[in-house]
């Protein structure tokens, strides 16, 4: 008994040390990002600001226009949540549900595009956008997600319809529903908790994505968050505390959204493992 | 498509009436079948398989988006292999980054996994903390880190101060800049540690306990219940997690810009530098299709191994 209770102590101390090595460079941002250019450049560094300059988060505002890097993240991201989630959810049913020819060799290859490096197909996709003249606007980051939102996607919602007991849909199919109304109106209330996970992710593959927007994307009116935090590295680069803040900034709507849909997403991400 | 010849599954019924309805039943869920799965498979062709077969077409040509190209044959391969200095860099510093950082990261993963799996109160507040660096977009985590990592300000480098240990250079060094970069992915492993999480709280209690009974101490029952129970996580985490390293190009495009000295000249960088800065499509081209072929050999050899260490529990 009493060995388990320094056991139980020693796991307690590493877990909380775990967490502040875990915290600790977000404390470093916002303590950064509320300093002025003097005491960021203080060795040994203070650990707290003398006093928050809040004015800092004032001044990126002003310095890149970060209202319209916002607006263009959403003018695609929001379209591109629409088609993830729709066409997956499709995709999800289609395979877990239903039978024809050839089925196991279309998912055996989508799964296997998982491990296919995005650098091979780059430049052809590249190569179309701009034989259709689409390179500088929004659509080669929009367009592929109404193909099924990639193949972990499709697996994960695939998943989730194998595990809805095939009664409901073969009393329904009895009752004379056609596919279609079962998919709508049984099935898919079914699944709003992974609907909620595919979104959760497709939302941070948009906000985080940098390699996608830097290559189609070269006007500035045209730049989305992350190109814009690019941006403010190459002009204001000695002035950590602006960069911190912008980082902070851009950090906010990533980190609210994950508390608001925390639950669902720590379960989804252990659910969607590789069970089953 | 011939309706007959499609096999009708187990409840076929004898008599033309009957069967005629079932091949009703039947077609309408094949149709059904390719309408729902439609989006997927036109993705496939359109975003995958057609340019895959128009890559490497490329690689076999001169293309540099202006004006006209011709067929070169292996004429870019040879000059890849014989004389480009930087592709055979970029290959050795992409090899070390990609395996050194799948390793730490996965213990590190491992790791982490272990203590969120520890019941205490406030347990989903932990989880959350170790989860938290993977939400932060890459390019501010990577701002972040630049500042981090700074030889003159950075809090690294306060720390080493601190307890009197000789400052670092992190990454304005060629020996340190990889394995800094590979402490950055740890950071942020948490990711992969939900998905360990997951294969550990399906370890089977009752090997653990076998384990204890028979004066197994806490190694025993890790080295012999817990890691091969969750082998096929390891096994999962291990493939995607080469597959995702071997293609790092944030971390070179934003903190290092490929140096010092090209030590952070990863594949992927090498290949948007020919490709979207030099206009060598072609080239370039010929690169991606080399590195597709070093990630397939990787995958496959790992494949191949696993069948002696990844263990299927029940009837899988």
């Amino acid at each position: 008994m009493k060995l388990k209770t320094v056991n139980r102590s020693i796991s307690l101390f590493v877990l909380i040390v775990g967490a502040i090595i875990s915290l600790i460079p977000f404390v470093w941002l916002i303590r950064s990002s509320l300093m002025t250019t003097t005491e960021i450049f203080e060795f040994p560094p203070k650990l707290l600001p003398e006093e928050f300059q809040w004015s800092n988060y004032v001044e990126i505002f002003s310095i890149i226009d970060f209202l319209l890097y916002f607006k263009n993240t959403l003018i695609i991201l929001i379209p591109v949540l629409i088609g993830t989630i729709l066409t997956c959810c499709m995709c999800g049913y289609g395979f877990a549900r239903l039978k024809f020819p050839g089925r196991d060799m279309w998912f055996g290859l989508i799964l296997a595009t998982m491990m296919l490096p995005g650098a091979v197909t780059l430049i052809p996709t590249f190569l179309m956008w701009s034989e259709l003249e689409a390179i500088n606007t929004f659509w080669p980051l929009i367009i592929p997600a109404f193909f099924g939102g990639g193949g972990f996607f499709i697996f994960l919602m695939r998943q989730f319809f194998m595990n809805i007991p095939r009664e409901l849909d073969e009393s329904a199919l009895i009752d004379g529903a056609s596919h279609f109304q079962i998919f709508t109106k049984i099935l898919l209330p079914l699944v709003k908790a992974p609907m909620l996970v595919v979104g959760f992710f497709t939302f941070m593959g948009v906000w985080n994505d940098f390699f996608g927007p830097l290559i189609f994307l070269n006007d500035e009116a045209k730049y989305t968050l992350a190109l814009g935090l690019l941006q403010l590295k190459g002009s204001y680069a000695a002035d950590w505390h602006l960069m911190m803040a912008a980082a902070a900034v851009m950090t906010l709507p990533a980190i609210v959204i994950f508390f608001i849909g925390q639950r669902y997403f720590i379960e989804g991400i252990s659910l969607t493992g590789i069970k089953g | 498509m011939n309706i007959e010849n499609i096999p009708l599954g187990n409840n076929r019924t004898r008599g033309t009436v009957k069967v005629k309805g079932i091949n009703n039943i039947r077609r309408k869920e094949i149709f059904w079948g390719y309408f729902f799965t439609l989006p997927a498979i036109l993705g496939l062709l359109i975003w995958t398989i057609g340019p895959m077969i128009a890559s490497l077409y490329f690689s076999f040509t001169d293309y540099k988006v202006v004006g006209d190209f011709q067929w070169i044959g292996f004429q870019n391969y040879t000059e890849i292999f014989k004389n480009d200095l930087n592709f055979k860099k970029s290959l050795i510093v992409t090899f070390y980054f990609a395996i050194g950082s799948t390793i730490f990261t996965l213990a590190a993963a491992l790791f982490v996994a272990i203590l969120m799996n520890i019941s205490v109160k406030g347990q989903s507040l932990f989880r959350t903390m170790f989860y938290l660096p993977v939400i932060v977009p890459a390019v501010a985590s990577n701002i972040l880190w630049l500042w981090l990592f700074n030889p003159d300000f950075g809090l690294l480098n306060s720390i080493l101060d601190f307890v009197n240990l000789p400052k670092l250079m992190w990454i304005y060094d060629e020996s340190t800049v990889i394995p800094s970069l590979i402490l950055l992915s740890m950071w942020s492993c948490g990711g992969t540690a939900l998905i360990f999480l997951a294969g550990l709280q399906d370890v089977p209690k009752q090997l653990l306990e076998a384990v204890e009974i028979d004066g197994g101490n806490w190694w025993h029952k890790f080295r012999f219940v817990t890691v091969p129970s969750i082998s096929p996580v390891i096994f999962f985490n291990l493939i995607m997690g080469l597959i995702g390293s071997f293609q790092a190009f944030t971390q070179a495009y934003v903190m290092t810009e490929g140096g010092p000295n090209n030590s952070t000249l990863f594949y992927v960088f090498l290949i948007y530098r020919e490709a979207f800065q030099k206009n060598n499509m072609g080239y370039a081209s010929a690169l991606s299709w080399i590195l597709f072929l070093v990630i397939l050999i990787f995958t496959l050899f790992i494949f191949k191994s696993s069948k002696s260490w990844v263990h299927y529990g029940g009837g899988k």
